[in-house]
């Protein structure tokens, strides 16, 4: 993975000795809130309900041992315990003290970690598939373009006082784990005719409270004109991009207004400007950075076959959880292994220190010193011989992490909501621990079969509820709190906005109605095999409609 | 009936002003039951923020039952309590804030 060279451990340094003068002065009385707020936040620093809260950058998802170690310590010594892995493949504390900050960061530098661009107006933490550089399906690892990407928004002076924030996301796979139409660029890795690697760009993605699915505005951007395109993406937002009014200030709404025609004519006028100047990646940079994402020297290990076939016999459990939380990898001997952050009943994403430091020794024993944080939070060993499985997986068991439930409806995203966040008007981790209980037999979600649900505890939708295939939106009407439930979102490569299904449930009701649809889909579907997203693209809203709410018609 | 609360500048503690001081519960909180009243803790407010002793400062709605003071909203109950996911955290977690009801 990517390690720090002498430029980058001076920025973090610098950063860290300039953030925490300015926290010292803060502390002191010499600046303002006001004047500390834009300060704190370029730094990660929120004040939420209860406390302030620090968002970590993980860079495209990837972590090695040490850091995670460091995590789990800053979680111990700093906090509560305990860290909360994001949609955003980052970390969120939400007990840091502001005066601890300096030291955490300080703790955080020396594993070549930080917080900077985790909040503000500018181009925040590149997202990549959680499975690059493993999964089977990629042409390339997308990370060492997420790293370029890093390595030139960072404090970039026309790039940091955005008309609002600015996400990328990059997958190398046909099959987009990454989300990457949902946000404000989106980048698929691909190779043309002459096997040449380079970009399909998206622009203009986004959830919040106006969702929008990215446009292709390029088929294929050759791999040395990243920059200078994504340059010309980020001017033209810059000029045009409304600064008036704040809801309407991400790019989504710009790309929407002006049309995508004339935005990729702008775009691409821009870009004639730029794309034969010192912006073009020259080749062996490219590779120099990819040498950094070289895979893991992986060696043959044919035995796994054998061993898994025995451990299956032996084991049900271990069965069910190879079935659903371990994929193919590109190399026939290793598999990718999801460790579930979801456990029945527990706040999903979150990981205690104990859990973190467990897996970073699993990590270091047996995956070749590799994670990921996925942006559905779970974490990933991407590189595990099969013939290590059975003892990942017992030693996942021992620590409380061997839940066998990915991409079922207990895989739940869910955002803090209201139980932490002071933007939230619901709670969201409830409604996802009831969900979660209710739906507590794996062979009733694995009858169910892929479901992904999604929940956020406000109109901001940091918890993906557009693109879940069940959403729910948790709103304040009354007094109350109230859940909105959509149907029909997706967040792969074929992105949908969920609708509406009709009027929301109360809190004590959310749990039932899900359980309605899901038995109505069960009804309805043509087999086993017809997953629920694509039953319902198939019969759409009105057989649920009808089953939620047709009782409340004839009783009206 | 009104009563301040803001969280504390160094450790981010959510806070609410009590017997002419910041107590980290919300118990003991002064409670305004007017408009004079309700002027007179905005000021002390004010007066702490410009200090730098307390961030986010808020009146909120709170009740009054048997003595007990209960805010209105289920954010500001959450932000008294704790998370509702996690009874070991917040101040629902410390002896002293047993609450009443």
């Amino acid at each position: 993975m990517y390690r720090y060279d002498e430029f980058d451990h001076d920025f973090v340094q610098a950063r860290v000795a300039e953030f925490s003068d300015q926290v010292a002065r803060r502390l002191a009385g010499e600046i303002t809130e006001d004047q500390f707020r834009p300060l704190r936040l370029m730094n990660g620093v929120y004040l939420q309900l209860h406390a302030y809260m620090l968002r970590i950058a993980v860079p495209y998802g990837t972590l090695n041992s040490k850091q995670l170690r460091m995590l789990g310590h800053i979680a111990r010594k700093y906090d509560k315990g305990y860290g909360h892995f994001t949609t955003r493949q980052n970390i969120q504390f939400n007990w840091p003290a502001l005066s601890d900050v300096p030291a955490i960061l300080a703790d955080l530098a020396s594993v070549e970690m930080h917080a900077i661009q985790t909040s503000g107006n500018c181009i925040r933490n590149v997202t990549a598939d959680h499975f690059a550089g493993a999964a089977a399906d990629e042409v390339a690892d997308p990370r060492p373009y997420a790293e370029i990407l890093r390595q030139w928004s960072s404090v970039h002076p026309e790039f940091s006082f955005l008309p609002r924030k600015f996400k990328i996301a990059v997958t190398g796979a046909e099959r987009d784990r990454a989300a990457i139409q949902t946000h404000d660029i989106g980048l698929h890795l691909k190779k043309n005719a002459a096997g040449e690697l380079g970009f399909a760009v998206y622009v203009g993605g986004g959830q919040g409270r106006t969702p929008m699915i990215a446009k292709k505005i390029r088929d294929f951007l050759p791999e040395a004109d990243l920059l200078s395109y994504c340059t010309a993406i980020l001017r033209v937002y810059n000029l045009y991009g409304r600064r008036d009014n704040k809801y309407k200030a991400r790019i989504k709404i710009l790309v929407h207004e002006t049309g995508v025609e004339e935005i990729t004519r702008q775009v691409e006028a821009e870009w004639q400007e730029l794309k034969d100047a010192d912006l073009k990646l020259p080749e062996a940079d490219i590779r120099a950075i990819d040498a950094y994402f070289a895979p893991p020297a992986l060696a043959e290990r044919p035995e796994g076959d054998e061993a898994v076939k025995l451990a299956r016999l032996d084991s049900k459990s271990f069965s069910e959880w190879l079935d659903q939380n371990v994929v193919t990898h590109r190399h026939p001997d290793y598999a990718a292994v999801t460790i579930s952050l979801k456990a029945i009943g527990e706040a999903p994403g979150d990981a205690s220190d104990s859990q973190m430091e467990a897996v970073a020794d699993l990590a270091e024993k047996y995956a070749f010193d590799e994670l990921r944080v996925s942006h559905e939070q779970n974490l990933i060993l991407p590189h595990v011989a099969r013939a290590d499985l059975k003892a990942v997986y017992d030693a996942l068991v021992d620590i409380g992490l061997a839940t066998a439930n990915s991409n079922l409806i207990s895989d739940i995203i869910s955002c803090p909501g209201l139980d932490y966040c002071a933007l939230a008007t619901a709670r969201s981790i409830p409604v996802a621990q009831e969900i979660s209980r209710r739906f507590a037999s794996l062979e009733r979600q694995r009858e169910i079969g892929e479901l992904k649900l999604k929940i956020s505890g406000c109109i901001n939708a940091c918890g993906h509820h557009h693109v879940g295939h069940i959403g729910i939106l948790g709103v304040e009407k009354k007094g109350a709190e109230l859940y909105q439930v959509t149907l029909g979102g997706s967040a792969d490569e074929n992105t949908s906005v969920g609708e509406i299904i009709g009027r929301g449930f109360s809190s004590a009701e959310i749990t039932d109605a899900i359980e309605q649809i899901v038995e109505t889909y069960l009804g309805l579907r043509l087999d086993r095999n017809e997953k629920f997203i694509d039953a319902y693209r198939r019969v759409g809203p009105a057989p649920f409609k009808e089953a939620l709410y047709a009782g409340e018609a004839k009783a009206a | 009936m009104k009563v301040l609360t803001a969280n504390r500048l160094a450790d981010g503690e959510a806070v609410w002003y009590a017997n002419g001081g910041w107590a980290e519960t919300i118990d003991n909180a002064d409670v305004a039951y007017d408009k004079a009243a309700e002027d007179r803790l905005e000021a002390i407010g004010a007066t702490a923020s410009a200090n730098n002793e307390v961030v986010d400062v808020n009146l909120i709605d709170v009740t009054v039952a048997n003595g007990v003071v209960e805010p209105v909203r289920l954010r500001e109950k959450i932000r008294a309590a704790g998370p509702t996911n996690r009874n070991d955290l917040g101040k629902q977690a410390r002896p002293v804030a047993a609450r009443a009801a």
